[in-house]
Order: C-alpha cells, then structure tokens, then sequence
C-alpha cells in the first residue's frame, strides 16, 4: 500500500530520486576540513532567523511611534520574546560571521576558479542580498543608532552625481527618514528580501551541485573515464547517482556520499556553533556592545545626533575604505569597487592551480595581507575617523586592493607546486 | 612588508588605548541582581527621587513587583502614588513642554538606562554632583558636565563640594581632584550613600533587562544539553566514518 503509494508519488514528481541526487548519492570529496562548515551553518543560521523573525513579526510595529515600544514589549510581556529577540540579533551577526568564513574558505581554496564562477557570482549577490537585509533590519528596533546609522548610510547614495539627491529621497520614501522609510523597510525586510535570498540560496546550491564541491586540495574527484584512472576499493565501495558518472564517461574517485557522512560530520560542527552561539545569547546579547549597540537602547531622536555613530560591526571594513577617502563620490565608489572586486575574483585570479597548498608563497602572504587588511579596516570602521585613523585606513584600503592587483599580475605565471594525483 | 603591517597595527592598538572617555575614571558599580533587598530598596528611591521626572514608561509596576519579591497590596501602598492599576507602566504625569522649559531638554527614560549608559557610569555620575553657582540649579557634574539635572538626592548626601589635595607633579605643587566631600548636612552618611545609589543603580540594571537572571538559569540548561548533543554527534560521526578511514 505504502510503496505502491510512494512509487504513484515518485512518477508524478521524483522526490526519491532528487534526494539520491543532491544528497544521498552526491559525491563529496573525503577531505573536507574545519572550513567546510560554515556553507551549512550559513543554512541553519537563515533558518533561524526566518523562524524568530516569523515570531518576532507577531508583536512588532511598524511605526515611529510604536516601533521602540514594541520592541520593548517583545522583551517583557511576550513569553519567551527575549529570547526571540536575542537569537534573531545574535543571528545576524552569526550569519556575518559564517558568510566571512565561508568566503575566505573559497579564496583559500581557490573555490572560485573555474568551473565555479556563477557559483561565486551567486554567492556574491547573496552577499549583497545579505547585507540590504541586515542593514533594513537594524532601523526596525528605532533606536538612536537605528536612525543615525541608517541616515550615514543612506547618504552614501547622495554623493552619486545628478540623480543622488532624488535617490535617496526615493528610498526614503520622505525628505528624512521617518516612518514612512520603516514601513517600507519592515516590508523589504520581512518579505521581499528573504524571498530573494532563498531563492539565491537555492540556486547557489543548484550551482554547486552542478560543478561539484572543491576540496582543500583544489583537484577534480570527476576524472575522464578514459581507462587511465585506477580506482581503489574505496573508490568502489559506493554508489552515486548515474547523473555524476555521466553514464559512465566519468569516474569518481576520494569521494564519499554526501549523507550519511557529511550530515554527521556537520551535526559535530553544529553542535560546537551553537554552543558558542547560545553562549552569547544568554550570557553576553549585547556581544560586547558590537552586536547590540548601547545607544539603541534609547529610542531614535532626530533632534539629537550621538557623539559617534559606527555601523555595526560587519559593515566596517567596507565603511573604514569609505571614510579613508576625502571625496565623498570617490569614496563610496572604493566602497562599492571592494566588494565588485571580490565579486571578480574568478576573472583576477588568473592561475590554474586552486588551492594555497600548492600555490606560491607569494599567493599565501598575499592572502594573508588581504585577511589582515580586511580585519584592520573592520577595527578602524569602528573607531572615530582621527588623522592617525584615517591615514591607517588609507594604508589598509591601498593594501586590500593591493591584493586584487598583485594577484593579477603574478598569477598568470606563477611558480605553483605539483599537485598530488589524489586527494590527501 | 610583514614588518610594515605589524608595526601599523601596533601603532593602531597603542592609540586604541587612548580613545576617548568620561574626564574621570569610573569606579565599579557593586551590582547584584539576586540581592532582592538591594533592588527593592534601589525600585523605593527610584519612585520617590527619580520617577516625578523620569518615566520608566516600559516597565510595569507588577513586573517589578514579581521580579522584586513585593507583595503586592505593599508595593501599591508604599510604592504606587498616584492611583495606577498594578499592570501600568510607571510612568508620570509632567507635560513635556513644563519639563522642556524648566530642565531645557526632556528628562530622558530610564527604562534602559543602565544599558545605554552602563552601569558604573551610574554609580559614578549620581555620586559626583558638587556645587557650582554658575548653573541654573546650583551644581555640575564631573562625569556629565554641564547637566541640566539638579542633584535631587542632596537631602541624603548632604551639600556636595570638590576636594583638592596639593601635591607634587613634575617638581611643582598642583592642586589635584581627589573626589567629593559632602558638608555632612544629608540623612546618610558617605558609605550610607554609596550604598544607597549602588541599590539604584542595581534597580537600573534590572530594569534595562528584567530577565537576565532567567536568561542565565535557561542558558546554562541550553549549553549542558549542547555539550551533551555534541558528545554524541561526536561519536556518531567516529563510527560512521569507520567506513571511509
């Protein structure tokens, strides 16, 4: 009965069969390491944030008038809403933390080269999705900073030339910001940008499961089958879906299928991300003052600017390069160029080895003045803009491009080590 | 290069130690939030010295009440003035335009004060008023110069001045702030009020977030059954991953 019913379901639309193919039977390189965790902590972290957000939504208002009131509702009145309000808070900070990793995972590996560059691409654009979402949410609790934040950076579209002006009365939505600007922003926030974002997800997912997952040695699992390749009784100890095999003109070799093993393996390391992730939302929310900034614990005042207003913490490396040039346009256009030039990263790195472990030495220090940089500016972006401060950040914004711009130029012919013939 | 980049951001940490800050230290607000006599004492000075100006208008008196160990029928006697129903926010009835021309500002909310501020700004900025007739109510501040606020607890502190003590710097006698003496006309004496303005503050700190003892008993629940969950994914994952190894 139950099987004549599944085989009815499996005709008309092939779930068993698109579960063999993306995660049963997918093929996974054997040597995934620590960094490839954080693309299903990225999952997990959206999925929080959708849940809580469903919640936190029930009692919210968005208004001027109620919003802050409501926030503050949420956190005495509603059951439990503390805690709704905190692992929504801490998520979005959580989700910044992953995504950084996750990215830095890619360059590491080479993760972008081809074939994997819409797969990067994707990633980009969920990136940007990402930050949109974040920035809308941070203005719905009203506070001080909610509304200063959102008024520096709103003005960053002010300073493109002829139609600046009327952009960001656009979005807006008012000569200032007010609850005309929240309202569209709770909408944005709530419905359209989520939407956006799982649709990215999914076929940022679709993209990769297409290409394959890369591997912390950066070679193919996928071989030719041209008879060459000599497979072990490991390599033949599993099934994968005929889709990957190509009906047989490839072979797969190290790999595993994705579940059972990796589900297990990323259940370990769920388990140590959320400890550390409800360590702060029970013990330290305000994380240091970096997730939930003291001033928007009081409600937004347009007659009364704060002594200093920082974006939170995720935004300062691309707001730290901003405010190292004097020029306002210039300024903003270096900020919008840091981000496109990682979005370009396939098309700068012109090397054909992926992996830092069988790169240049040049390539390993490269990236690491581009993590340096990115850490320090983020440092900076916090810091009040001083002489000392902005000539520092101008050092590092020169050395975060400088990385695009020296890795273009040596990877065409880089020294690279031999790459191993099977993965390590 | 690397020798460029490290000592940038040594340079960068030695400034950072400099950033700005209140004119003087703050000294360490003694708060403990299961000290129930410390906060039912902090919730009665807040209702009689603070509350005619500040609102509290998030919080709810039963919520204090509740979290605070008042009997009900007591806190609305000795802490409910004006006839509110126990389920009101604690808020007062000045119109902001009486309060906007005679402070000059509208006396902020104090609901979260203590996360806005924290909470040794607290404990330092309300013991550090002392005598200035330059201001329209007669007193400054050291750790918020300028304010508009009067020092409305100088009946239980007495008439606050600087003290100063001669002292040697660089070869040459210099006057130097050493703190607040009171002329010993208040209710209570010096550690009387530290102590008194320690359960304000610690009132304050409640207030900011009513449940952050409860976020603690649950939090230490969530992780014991984490570092559990864990133990066994853990040996989960070692026994399917015999196959690949």
């Amino acid at each position: 009965m139950f099987k004549n019913m599944m085989s009815w379901i499996e005709y008309r639309l092939p779930f068993m069969d698109k579960l063999n193919l993306h995660v049963v039977q997918y093929p996974a390189p054997k040597n995934f390491n620590f960094w490839y965790f954080f693309g299903s902590l990225a999952i997990v972290v959206l999925i929080n944030q959708i849940v809580t957000g469903i919640w936190l939504t029930m009692s919210y208002e968005p208004s001027a008038e109620g919003a802050f009131a409501s926030i503050e509702y949420i956190m005495r009145d509603v059951e439990y809403g503390w805690l709704l309000r905190y692992m929504h808070s801490t998520g979005a900070s959580a989700f910044f933390v992953v995504v950084y990793l996750h990215m830095l995972r890619g360059m590491m590996y080479g993760s972008y080269q081809k074939p994997r560059e819409l797969l990067w691409i994707f990633g980009m654009l969920i990136f940007l999705v990402l930050m949109a979402e974040a920035f809308m949410g941070y203005m719905l609790p009203w506070g001080q900073m909610s509304y200063w934040g959102a008024q520096v950076i709103i003005s960053i579209f002010g300073v493109i030339p002829f139609i600046g002006d009327d952009l960001t009365l656009w979005i807006r939505g008012d000569y200032v910001i007010s609850g005309a600007t929240l309202n569209r922003f709770f909408a944005l926030h709530v419905i359209a940008l989520p939407l956006v974002l799982v649709v990215l997800v999914f076929l940022h997912i679709m993209a990769l499961h297409e290409v394959g997952s890369n591997n912390p040695d950066g070679i193919d699992i996928k071989r030719d089958n041209d008879g060459t390749v000599e497979l072990t009784e490991a390599d033949k100890k599993f099934t994968f879906h005929q889709y990957f095999t190509r009906g047989g003109k490839k072979v797969i070799v190290d790999a595993i299928p994705f579940h059972p093993y990796y589900t297990v393996k990323d259940l370990v390391g769920l388990a140590g991300f959320l400890f550390i992730f409800a360590f702060v939302i029970f013990f330290m929310p305000e994380g240091g003052g970096f997730f939930l900034e003291p001033p928007n614990f009081e409600v937004a005042n347009p007659m009364k600017t704060p002594d200093h207003i920082a974006p939170v913490w995720y935004f300062t490396p691309f707001y730290a390069i901003l405010r190292a040039i004097p020029d306002p346009l210039f300024g903003a256009i270096a900020m919008f160029a840091s981000i496109i030039a990682l979005a370009l990263l396939p098309w700068i790195d012109r090397g054909k080895v992926r992996s830092v472990r069988y790169r240049s030495e040049l390539h390993r220090w490269n990236l690491v003045m581009f993590c340096v940089s990115f850490v320090v500016l983020g440092v900076l972006g916090v810091l009040p803009a001083t002489p000392t401060y902005t000539i520092l950040s101008q050092i590092f914004s020169f050395t975060y491009f400088a990385f695009f711009g020296l890795l273009w130029v040596y990877s065409k012919n880089e020294k690279t080590k031999p790459l191993p013939v099977r993965l390590t | 290069m690397m020798k460029t980049l490290f000592s940038a951001v040594a340079l960068l940490a030695s400034s950072l130690a400099m950033a700005a800050g209140p004119t003087i230290p703050l000294d360490k607000a003694p708060i403990d939030l299961r000290d129930q006599a410390s906060l039912q004492n902090g919730a009665k000075l807040y209702q009689n010295y603070c509350l005619g100006c500040h609102q509290m208008q998030y919080q709810r008196y039963s919520r204090t009440f509740k979290d605070l160990g008042i009997p009900e029928e007591l806190g609305m006697e000795h802490l409910m003035f004006t006839g509110e129903k126990v389920g009101d926010h604690i808020t007062n009835s000045m119109p902001a335009e009486y309060a906007e021309t005679s402070f000059g500002v509208l006396p902020p909310d104090l609901t979260n004060v203590a996360r806005v501020r924290g909470a040794d700004w607290l404990y330092t900025y309300l013991r550090t008023f002392y005598v200035d007739e330059s201001r329209p109510f007669g007193v400054n501040n050291k750790v918020f110069p300028q304010v508009g606020m009067p020092h409305v607890l100088q009946e239980l502190q007495g008439v606050p001045t600087r003290a100063y003590e001669t002292r040697l710097v660089d070869g040459q006698s210099t006057e130097v702030y050493v703190g607040i003496r009171t002329d010993g006309s208040g209710e209570l004496s010096t550690e009387e009020y530290d102590r008194a303005v320690a359960d304000l503050v610690n009132y304050l700190v409640y207030t900011g977030e009513p449940t952050k003892l409860e976020s603690h008993a649950l939090g230490t629940k969530v992780l014991i059954f984490i570092f559990i969950f864990f133990v066994l994914a853990y040996f989960l994952k070692k026994e399917y991953w015999k196959d690949v190894h």
